[in-house]
């Protein structure tokens, strides 16, 4: 087995994980109860699947066809600064419309805080 | 900060305008000489020079890549338990930073911490609000971990 086969070998291994994790993450979005924990499964779960197959992709062009391809390098900085943001304003904004929580749930600091916040105003 | 970054870049776009060659390669080695300049006029700015921090920087991203792949693991963990017995709900935690980025950067790295996310930053930005997947076991890590991350970020910005 030549180096090159060695090469191309791990890429596939990089980008059969990423499919691996993407495929769990689309599981736990269909187990999980409510909109936040689904948040959870997308915002992690799904962005290393992603972030992997884009690595392995530009492994792909790095090695096997010699190319330093900006674009996926790009790609790559932009998934992972952007998909926190993207959960956490989806959270907040399924919260503002009064999305309630799970049945199971536990605990919830944050309609005191709301209420607190709401008589403040009120106030003033 | 955030100045001294931009002006470096539009130095690098001018250096493209004056070679008229649109190459990655001209872009760079004009970022390069907007470092020089910048470096040259580093005691008229007001704060210090961007590049000094670049240790911290860089211990800040891998710690950044560090969190999203062991975070991932956890939540995977969870959904691929056959009895998915697990208590979310949402706690409140208060921090010290201050400033618009390094609250910013505090709210991402939570974001990535496994199963937490990030739901509302209350008005004066000194407290937040967090959802986890588990309450008993995740917010005792997030407050653990919480420390770690302020003096990371503490150390990028000051």
């Amino acid at each position: 087995m030549n180096a090159m086969t060695m090469i191309e070998l791990g890429i596939a291994i990089i980008i059969l994980i990423g499919t691996i994790v993407g495929f769990l993450s689309a599981i736990g979005f269909l187990r999980l109860p409510d909109v936040y924990n689904r948040a959870h499964a997308l915002s992690k779960s799904a962005t290393l699947g992603v972030l992997c197959v884009l690595v392995g992709t530009f492994l792909v062009f790095l090695f096997v066809e010699g190319y330093f391809s900006i674009k996926l390098f790009l790609g790559i900085f932009f998934v992972f600064l952007t998909s926190p943001v993207s959960s956490h304003v989806i959270c907040r904004a399924a919260y503002r419309s009064h999305v309630s929580l799970a049945e199971i749930s536990v605990r919830d600091d944050l309609k005191e805080a709301i209420i607190e916040n709401n008589k403040e105003t009120e106030d003033m | 900060m955030a100045i001294q970054v931009l002006a470096n870049l539009l130095i690098g776009l001018l250096w493209v305008f004056f070679q008229d060659d649109w190459s990655v390669l001209t872009f760079f080695s004009g970022y390069l000489f907007g470092l020089l300049v910048i470096f040259i006029l580093r005691r008229f700015l007001p704060t210090k020079f961007y590049l000094f921090n670049l240790h911290a920087m860089i211990k800040l991203l891998f710690l950044f890549i560090v969190e999203i792949v062991v975070s991932s693991f956890v939540v995977i963990g969870i959904i691929i338990r056959p009895k998915m017995n697990i208590k979310p709900g949402i706690f409140s935690m208060e921090t010290t930073l201050k400033g618009d980025i390094e609250v910013t950067l505090l709210a991402l790295l939570i974001t990535l911490t496994p199963g937490s996310v990030v739901v509302e930053i209350s008005q004066d930005n000194k407290i937040f609000y967090i959802h986890t997947m588990d309450i008993p076991d995740l917010s005792n890590s997030v407050l653990q971990s919480k420390d770690r991350f302020e003096n990371a970020i503490k150390k990028v910005t000051r």
